[in-house]
């Protein structure tokens, strides 16, 4: 029986909520455990649109039932040239275990500032997301607890988005959510996105309905999407809150957005 | 051998529109990841006006569904009236609340209009009877997470009987879609005053 | 009391042996606290409850009633503080009738804490009673195992340090009614915003000598921004595939009545062999 009516962090260690504690080992067992993990909770989400691509991310910390802080990004520019990342094309997000996020950023952030200085170039979005694949893969054993989302725009200018497990294996996707409440938030983009599950009314009877085709959405539409998952998300998940953090990636670079999620 | 909510599978979902209500659930019927049935409905009518989903064990849900059409019964010979849909809800908290030490494994919803008022009324439960009274919509089953982001965002206030219908199936069938244990296929309750409409959806087969 | 019936607990319990987890019940996360004031008592509670880390409902009553001059907040198992304060408040209305007293708070809370201690703690109950009687003013916390507490000002559920901290901060004796209401909205609102288990809205009871008076979402810090688009579909957008309408008026055709009186054909029922 789950009973919370007394703070976690009173009666020992926190847990991530979905890998609570087993409740009792066989009897004389001892074990000696190392917890490297936590769940950090929060919730991320990448649209890719024609010429644009948005990254979006709630800005909460969690650990257990409390909050560790209100501002606490999981989107990144990654592959600038300069201290604050003015000139970067591309965004990675991250969900999961907050330090292994962080990690994972700055190897991939590295990564992509030798590749410049090496070759003279910034690092292509298909290249970038290979060398994350890659980056994942090399602690297939000891992985970065984290999910992480790769968004910018590809050799033709199309808006790009590549959706990685904690372990390396990735896709190209036009939309994707993360994190604690990606069950909420996907079936959502699946609807609004790809128009799934819907016909066009009066096409035809039964088996003969033609499905609804689906059209790039324009950069105002995709914006209005996200903050209305969002919200949706904050009302029905308690992990996720506080602050909306976006960035939208065009030709002209990326340009960041902040809007104020319900703080409860 | 994993929780008893997630063996066979299965997804409800209810909701409040203009002096109507809908209530909705998927077909499938399944062992872990193998589907034995893509016909097993899990929307129960007790009355012109009172409808109870049930989702969970499917043993279960064959059992309480029938335990209730007894109750049901009983109380409108005793009575010599139909039950109303917010004493149908007590008598589901209070039947379940009494195997509160060996809980029937189901997350029932309950739909239904006032019969004297025709006031829309629905809530939920979870396996041992605690009513969660919403003026929004109630979800349950295996997809309640995909359900709770798609009606937290596709739900309006007042919808007439036929947006209603819209509303609440796009939420379930794209919910569905995301759950590998839920649906192959829905039907859809739309309640309102004179008439029940029932209606089978087409939905993916996979 | 009819009791539990176990009839289900022995196939559950082999269930659970070989591996099967227990039925996530709804849990009322919950901050809930109380606190005396000259003349009166106050208590107050946030309006979530919780399924693991998913809101089930954004706007439940974690304040129950009792009596009207007795009030409980409920922590813990929803369904456990829910049936668990209709059983004792039925029990006090009985045993005020038979006794011709007005209920007490000590026999409310010596009576949850009877019941809840029989049950070991598997009725997981954790509350705040509060009450004016002829006795005077209280304030009581009953814990699931049957312990109790009697103390000026109380916090109970996941976001009681987070109310304590306001009221050791800010409590002294002798406040106001206002004073009172102020500092238990004050200690919900802390619930509510930095424990994940509480949110949404600030329920509040202030009971005096003379009247109780509930006041249900005192504060609503927590309302839901308006959505940016709507999302109403087409009339058609969704393949149906069959469709079955039921008219009230038709509903005469599934039926068959037949009229029979009283003195109509038939032979008499034989009442003696």
């Amino acid at each position: 029986m789950a009973m919370f009516s007394q703070n976690p962090t009173m009666n020992g260690p926190n847990y991530s909520f979905s890998d609570t504690p087993r409740a009792a080992a066989p009897e004389g067992a001892r074990e000696h455990r190392f917890d490297p993990y936590t769940d950090n909770g929060g919730s991320t989400l990448a649209i890719a649109g024609a010429d644009f691509t948005i990254m979006a991310g709630d800005t909460r910390l969690t650990s257990g039932y409390s909050i560790n802080s209100r501002y606490h990004p999981k989107v990144f520019k990654i592959g600038g040239t300069t201290a604050d990342q003015s000139d970067a094309t591309i965004a990675l997000s991250v969900v999961g275990f907050a330090a292994d996020g962080e990690a994972l950023k700055e190897r991939l952030d590295a990564i992509c500032k030798m590749y410049q200085y090496r070759h003279g170039k910034p690092m292509s979005v298909k290249a970038c997301a290979q060398r994350l694949s890659t980056v994942l893969y090399q602690k297939r054993f000891f992985p970065y607890y984290a999910y992480a989302i790769l968004g910018g725009l590809d050799e033709e200018g199309k808006g790009a988005v590549y959706s990685y497990d904690p372990v390396g294996s990735y896709e190209r996707e036009q939309c994707r959510a993360g994190g604690a409440a990606a069950s909420l938030i996907m079936p959502f983009l699946d609807n609004q996105v790809n128009f799934k599950n819907q016909y066009i009314p009066g096409s035809g009877e039964g088996h003969a309905l033609q499905e609804r085709e689906r059209k790039p959405l324009s950069r105002n539409e995709v914006e209005t999407l996200v903050k209305d998952a969002f919200d949706g998300a904050v009302e029905r998940h308690i992990e996720v809150g506080d602050g909306l953090q976006m960035m939208i990636i065009t030709k002209d670079g990326i340009q960041e957005v902040t809007l104020p999620l319900k703080r409860d | 051998m994993s929780s008893p909510f997630s063996i066979n599978g299965g997804a409800c979902v209810a909701m409040v529109g203009k002096d109507c209500v809908a209530i909705a659930c998927d077909l499938r019927l399944g062992l872990q990841a193998l589907t034995v049935s893509n016909n097993f409905p899990k929307v129960f009518q007790y009355g012109e006006h009172v409808f109870l989903g049930l989702t969970g064990l499917a043993t279960d849900v064959a059992t309480v569904s029938d335990l209730f059409r007894y109750k049901v019964n009983m109380y409108r010979l005793r009575e010599e009236r139909a039950i109303a849909p917010r004493t149908f809800a007590n008598l589901v908290s209070s039947s379940l609340y009494e195997r509160r030490f060996g809980p029937y494994f189901v997350s029932p919803v309950v739909a239904g209009l006032d019969p004297k008022t025709g006031e829309p009324f629905i809530c939920g439960f979870d396996s041992i009877g605690c009513i969660d009274f919403a003026k929004d919509f109630i979800v349950s089953g295996t997809a309640s997470d995909q359900l709770f982001g798609m009606c937290e965002s596709l739900w309006e206030p007042n919808l007439p009987a036929e947006d209603l219908f819209e509303t609440i199936s796009q939420a379930l069938l794209n919910a569905v879609d995301r759950d590998a244990l839920s649906g192959w296929g829905a039907h859809v309750y739309i309640i309102e005053k004179d008439k029940v409409t029932k209606r089978l959806l087409k939905g993916r087969q996979d | 009391m009819p009791g539990f019936d176990f009839s289900n607990y022995n196939r559950n319990a082999a269930l659970h042996a070989r591996g099967v987890p227990l039925p996530k019940a709804t849990s009322t996360g919950t901050t809930i606290v109380g606190c005396i004031y000259d003349g009166g008592v106050v208590i107050a509670a946030d309006t979530r409850a919780t399924s693991g880390p998913i809101v089930a409902d954004k706007n439940c009553e974690k304040l129950h009633y009792i009596s009207p001059n007795i009030w409980c907040a409920g922590a813990g198992t929803a369904a456990d503080t829910e049936f668990t304060t209709a059983l004792i408040s039925s029990q006090l209305e009985l045993h005020s009738l038979s006794t011709g007293r007005k209920p007490r708070v000590v026999t409310c809370m010596t009576l949850l804490k009877q019941h809840l201690f029989r049950y070991q703690g598997y009725i997981g109950a954790y509350l705040v009673v509060a009450g004016v009687d002829p006795t005077g003013t209280h304030l009581f916390t009953v814990h699931a195992h049957g312990s109790t507490d009697k103390l000026p000002y109380v916090t109970m559920g996941s976001g009681s340090l987070a109310a304590m901290s306001v009221f050791e901060t800010q409590w002294r004796p002798n406040l106001t009614q206002e004073d009172a209401v102020k500092l238990c909205s004050d200690a919900i609102l802390s619930g509510i915003f930095n424990d994940l288990g509480s949110g949404s809205n600030v329920d509040v009871a202030i009971i005096t000598k003379e009247k109780t008076t509930l006041k249900r979402n005192y504060i609503k810090p927590n309302e839901r921004t308006q959505k940016l688009k709507s999302y109403k579909f087409a009339r058609g957008t969704t393949n149906v595939l069959n469709e079955k309408i039921i008219h009230k008026a038709d509903l005469g055709n599934f039926v068959t009545v037949e009229e029979i009186s009283v003195t109509g054909p038939g032979d008499k029922m034989e009442v003696d062999a």
